[in-house]
């Protein structure tokens, strides 16, 4: 229950004043009156007009031709050249191939996973188990993709690495594979480590959602018979839904964002020209052509043409949940 | 409860993967941490999977004593003490500010907020300007980078809204101004949250390799994490080597290989976290759950 505040702030709208002909004050006093307060917002939105809103006007560099030295206002306009550069570069379909699947394989992959997880640990009655569990699972979202791709290069490693070592005595394979230099194992690395890494921490919402679910549902449920894998799809699943679908969309808005950190880390051990063709995406191309290679626009322009591309897929999918009926974002 | 056959054989089926996945989380970091304390000449034998086979703590050694490495610790402790710190005090000062009623201009702040978390200008242009603003390899730029998180002013607010109003009344009566109240009475009830959002800043500016990746130039202002990408690549071993001193010595011993290096640092770079991670487990649970429903 909302009360109604009794602390005044000073410069509030004050709708009951104490003369009835006393005038509300205008804003600028209002504002002058709560100095206080606005001079602990002010510092922070000044940070973000700088640091956030200045950049955005940047992406008008997309448009120029973009001299570091000779600055944004002396540097020609070259209108959409630097967008038709990049669609009608020989990399293009290759980056939009690698972009569009690797982020698919990880949503197929990656998004189920947690909730798979949050499933199983609610069937887990002995709770000193299921915090042992979860407390190792947790563990690999507080740890830097840097030395998560530290742990994976050792585990792949031809020489004396883990995965090698099982498969050699298994018999699976007569002598170790070089799994990082073979470009078509890529992908599936790249998911497998994100889905190490996430894993656990991803299963926190759900398990938060699964512990508001009525407990009464489930009694009436064994009444009736069902077993316990019937409950999980008939009763655990169906209560979460909502939940599932508000993060499926805010993946789905993400789909052009394959992942940057994990894919730049992951290539640059040894063969990372090799990995190429299967690894580098959108972000690591803007990476690569602005950093890199300081081709301001052309980068410029590749990021902006991903950000349209989100924003249209985030607006799309949140139409179509809503549309359905179930949830969305706004 | 009784259980059936099918819902025994689930059950049994669970508690085995659930082994199985957390064994597989385990394992990478035991393996590591055997291996860094292996001889690395021995390791490269390969075999070296639960225990140690030739103890030794060289490795330690040699990333304790290398100045580079050294400095590269102080300065990613540095940061992460001194960002930490910034970001909650400008981002809890922000959100109180914000979370009073009849704030003018409120909503037009919020609205300016809410904007940066869906548009950004992206990678480039933010580099653009902080070159332009001569922010480019210095370390108050390692500090202020990020230091107003949205999202956090948000979770910071929703909790500041929630407070009883007679907290803060009685302390004015007792004439707190505005700021005493704020540093006096409602940063101390709000440990929880401070806790909780200061983890996840602490530990983003800690794993943070990127950032200085791309505006550090200068090696004194290299954070662990970004020099330990430098030591996993392979590519730039005969550069590490030459920068290394004492690294280059042993190698010449023949004991320590570049993967015994690499595993040692990898294992400094995190057990800060790993120490901490226990005590703050209970916080961080009920944080991301914040978070999360948020959205």
């Amino acid at each position: 229950m909302k009360t109604a505040r009794s602390t005044r702030i000073p410069g509030a709208a004050v709708h009951a004043p104490k003369r009835a002909e006393q005038r509300e004050p205008g804003v600028w006093q209002r504002f002058a009156q709560q100095w206080d307060y606005q001079s602990m917002i002010l510092p922070s939105i000044l940070f973000l007009i700088i640091f956030s809103y200045i950049p955005m006007w940047g992406v008008l560099l997309a448009f120029k031709e973009y001299d570091l030295f000779a600055g944004f206002a002396a540097s020609p306009w070259v209108g959409t050249l630097h967008f038709r550069m990049f669609f009608e570069s020989p990399e293009f379909w290759l980056i939009m191939r690698n972009t569009i699947c690797i982020s698919l394989l990880k949503l197929a992959v990656g998004f189920p996973a947690p909730i798979v997880l949050a499933l199983m640990l609610n069937e887990v009655a002995n709770m000193a188990f299921k915090r042992v569990v979860q407390t190792i699972t947790y563990i690999p979202h507080f740890i830097s993709w840097v030395v998560v791709s530290g742990l994976v290069f050792s585990m792949l490693a031809v020489d004396g690495g883990a995965v090698n070592g099982l498969l050699l005595q298994l018999s699976l394979i007569d002598r170790p594979v070089n799994w990082l230099s073979v470009p078509e194992y890529f992908w599936a690395i790249l998911v497998s480590a994100g889905v190490w890494k996430e894993i656990g921490f991803g299963s926190i919402v759900y398990l938060a959602a699964i512990a508001g679910i009525d407990p009464a549902l489930y009694e009436a449920a064994s009444l009736d018979g069902a077993s316990r894998f019937k409950q999980i799809f008939l009763i655990t699943i169906p209560s979460i839904a909502p939940v599932i679908i508000i993060f499926l969309i805010l993946g789905v808005g993400n789909i052009l964002h394959a992942g940057f950190e994990d894919i730049l880390l992951l290539t640059q051990n040894l063969n990372n020209g090799i990995l190429m063709p299967y690894a580098e995406v959108i972000d690591t191309y803007v990476y690569q052509m602005g950093i890199i290679n300081q081709r301001y626009s052309y980068a410029t322009a590749t990021g902006l043409f991903k950000s349209v591309i989100s924003v249209l897929l985030l607006l799309i999918a949140n139409y179509t949940a809503r549309k359905l009926g179930k949830a969305s974002l706004w | 409860m009784k259980l059936n056959v099918y819902d025994r054989t689930l059950r049994a089926a669970i508690y085995v993967l659930l082994v199985l996945l957390s064994f597989l989380t385990f394992y990478p970091f035991w393996n590591s941490l055997v291996i860094s304390f292996n001889t690395g000449s021995d390791t490269s034998l390969g075999g070296v999977t639960f225990w140690p086979r030739e103890f030794t703590l060289e490795n330690y050694r040699i990333v304790f004593q290398e100045d580079a490495i050294f400095q590269a610790y102080l300065i990613t402790i540095l940061r992460t003490a001194a960002g930490t710190v910034l970001s909650m005090f400008f981002t809890a000062l922000f959100a109180y500010g914000l979370s009073k009623r009849g704030i003018v201009f409120k909503k037009f702040y919020m609205i300016l907020c809410v904007i940066t978390m869906y548009f950004s200008g992206g990678l480039i242009p933010y580099f653009v300007l902080v070159y332009q603003m001569k922010l480019y390899d210095t370390f108050a730029f390692l500090v202020i980078h990020g230091m107003i998180s949205v999202y956090n002013m948000i979770i910071f607010r929703t909790f500041f809204a929630e407070l009883p109003d007679g907290l803060e009344e009685s302390a004015r009566i007792d004439g707190c101004s505005n700021y005493g109240v704020f540093f006096r009475i409602v940063l101390p009830v709000s440990g929880p949250v401070v806790a909780t959002l200061s983890l996840f800043t602490a530990v983003g500016l800690w794993n943070d390799w990127f950032t200085p990746a791309v505006f550090i130039n200068d090696p004194n202002l290299i954070p662990l994490q970004t020099m330990l990408v430098q030591i996993i690549n392979a590519g730039t071993t005969a550069t590490l080597v030459s920068n290394l001193n004492s690294y280059a010595q042993s190698m010449v011993q023949n004991t320590v290989t570049v993967k015994a290096l690499q595993m040692a640092t990898m294992m400094v770079a995190t057990l800060p976290i790993l120490l901490v991670y226990p005590f703050l487990q209970k916080y961080f649970v009920k944080g991301a759950l914040v978070g999360s429903l948020k959205e």
